[in-house]
């Protein structure tokens, strides 16, 4: 019974070989995807374009433009997530006026699919942010807030996971310590939670009961810091485990390119931040295959 | 044996079918990043641009009516020890700020302290709008009075006089040596008394922000006005035809 066994799948296994020119080939097509992550951070309620007077960014930036690049993107790549790291509010008149209104509206529009709550987000109290919520559809994000208190309560998910064209993305949003930025009458009983600690539970989860195949965390901690004890991404990246990429927002930090860093499984994490004012369209690239098809180099980065 | 073999054709191709692609399992192989900026390549997309159109346009219409007319402009390091810019929000905050502090509590306000830094912008030669008030108090930050001891009440006026950044104030004048020592100090034209407490108006981000900030430490209580600065500005903007603030002697340097 053994050796029928054997001999089947010997017979099966080199049938397999035969056709390896056709079926490999076309499994492996079918077998490896794209999967494009486009970010933005600190807009802080920039909806125009910038005047050619400008002294700073001179005619750039504006959602208006963004909307065509994030729409030829997603046309070339259907498989496209768009997520921001907070800041959404405050810079502008728009804020003042509408409160946030026209910022949610806009990035709904371009179907923005996540974001986490930066500190200005609550500068018109945590009820001011409520309030501009039902504009939203987009999932708003947020691990190491604990809103229960709150009038936010059920309105934030630590994470959120979204299947794309069979790769399972998990997404999980981290705020920075409010005390001392951020007046207590705007965010109440909000209580902050250690992000470190709340990082290594979420990736735990999305990894392990999850699944999820890519983890991105959307921070609002900032890039990086001299104080060690100043929770930051570049110490978060090297405290993960499961962590693929960290969108930043906070400091307004322009880098040349996404920042790579080493996390305890000496594998490689991404710390992107594209500066502030929606002035940068961020833009990553993961490329997957199918176990059969994995080479034994590991990924390869190009930044 | 033709059957046999098209059966066994088959039953390969599903199960290379199976194994390869429709495994779960996919694993990452490789990662490009890049920044894209939003430049004038980029057209602008139609609907969007028409969609904001009618927000733009009521903002524009708000902020560009003229408040107001500044003869001269209102700059941030014309003075010595003070400036006309930042004298100009010490005293708006203290002339808009008597009235309600009076009706909450029945007392009378003592003198306005702000921080340099939080005055983010110069006013122009010209006329005066809503815009400027945007620009000048970005923020939403409100007007608070904290009621100080007279001891807290001297740190304060030490602090403000020792400091190189040139802190707004109204309603009091410090005069110091060439060291930044306190020779005289006048509020609402009487000698300071540190027997008793002082009435402070003030921003909000400098009294929550306590002792880091530096500005106040011992706060005995809040008074909030739920008035924004910037609502207070344009506010007195709307009342007066011409900003007349000049640097003037309210903290002066003996040297």
């Amino acid at each position: 019974m053994k050796r029928r066994d054997f001999i089947t799948n010997t017979t099966a296994a080199s049938t397999l070989i035969g056709l390896g020119g056709l079926s490999l080939g076309s499994c492996s097509n079918l077998g490896q995807k794209q999967i494009t992550i486009l970010h933005t951070n600190d807009v802080h309620s920039h909806i125009d374009t910038f005047p050619a007077s400008h002294s700073k960014f001179p005619n750039l930036g504006g959602v208006a433009r963004r909307a065509t690049l994030v729409e030829e993107i997603r046309n070339k790549n259907p498989n496209t997530l768009l997520f921001d790291a907070g800041d959404i509010f405050q810079g502008t008149p728009y804020f003042n006026f509408y409160g946030g209104e026209l910022e949610f509206k806009l990035m709904s529009k371009l179907k923005y699919d996540a974001s986490t709550i930066g500190n200005h987000d609550f500068d018109n109290g945590i009820n001011g942010l409520l309030a501009q919520m039902p504009n939203a559809t987009f999932e708003m994000v947020n691990s190491n807030y604990d809103f229960s208190n709150t009038v936010m309560d059920g309105y934030v998910k630590p994470y959120k996971t979204y299947l794309v064209n069979g790769v399972k993305i998990g997404v999980y949003g981290l705020g920075i310590e409010l005390d001392g930025l951020v007046t207590k009458k705007l965010y109440k009983e909000t209580q902050y939670l250690n992000p470190y600690e709340i990082a290594l539970d979420m990736e735990k989860q999305l990894k392990e009961e999850e699944l999820c195949d890519l983890i991105v965390c959307l921070s609002h901690l900032g890039y990086d810091y001299q104080n060690p004890q100043r929770p930051c991404d570049t110490r978060l990246a090297q405290q993960t485990f499961h962590t693929d990429l960290i969108i930043g927002g906070h400091t307004h930090t322009f880098l040349d390119k996404p920042d790579v860093r080493t996390n305890q499984n000496g594998n490689s994490v991404l710390v992107n931040q594209v500066g502030c004012y929606g002035i940068n369209l961020g833009r990553i690239d993961f490329y997957f295959d199918s176990d059969k098809n994995i080479s034994a180099e590991g990924v390869s980065i190009e930044v | 044996m033709r059957n046999l073999i098209i059966k066994q054709f088959v039953t390969c191709v599903t199960f290379c079918v199976f194994i390869s692609c429709k495994s779960d399992t996919v694993q990452l192989t490789e990662v490009k990043g890049k920044q894209i900026p939003i430049d004038s390549t980029i057209s602008h997309m139609d609907s969007i641009s028409s969609f904001v159109t009618p927000y733009r346009i009521r903002i524009n219409e708000i902020l560009d009516s003229t408040l107001a007319y500044a003869p001269k402009p209102l700059l941030l390091n014309d003075g010595k020890r003070n400036t006309s810019m930042g004298n100009l929000m010490a005293d708006i905050v203290f002339k808009e700020t008597v009235p309600i502090f009076k009706t909450r509590t029945g007392n009378d306000l003592d003198f306005v302290v702000l921080n340099y830094g939080g005055v983010r912008s110069i006013i122009s030669e010209g006329n005066v709008s809503a815009r400027n008030a945007y620009e000048v108090m970005p923020f939403e930050n409100y007007i608070e009075v904290v009621e100080l001891s007279g001891s807290a009440t001297r740190q304060l006026i030490n602090f403000v006089a020792k400091a190189s950044r040139r802190h707004p104030v109204s309603g009091i004048q410090i005069i110091t040596d060439k060291n930044r020592s306190l020779e005289s100090v006048n509020i609402q034209g009487q000698p300071f008394d540190e027997s008793r407490n002082y009435y402070v108006a003030t921003s909000d981000y400098l009294v929550s922000g306590g002792p880091s900030v530096g500005f106040f430490n011992e706060i005995i209580s809040i008074t909030e006005t739920d008035y924004l600065l910037r609502n207070a500005i344009i506010d007195h903007f709307k009342k007066v035809d011409t900003l007349k603030a000049v640097v003037d002697d309210r903290i002066i340097q003996l040297d």
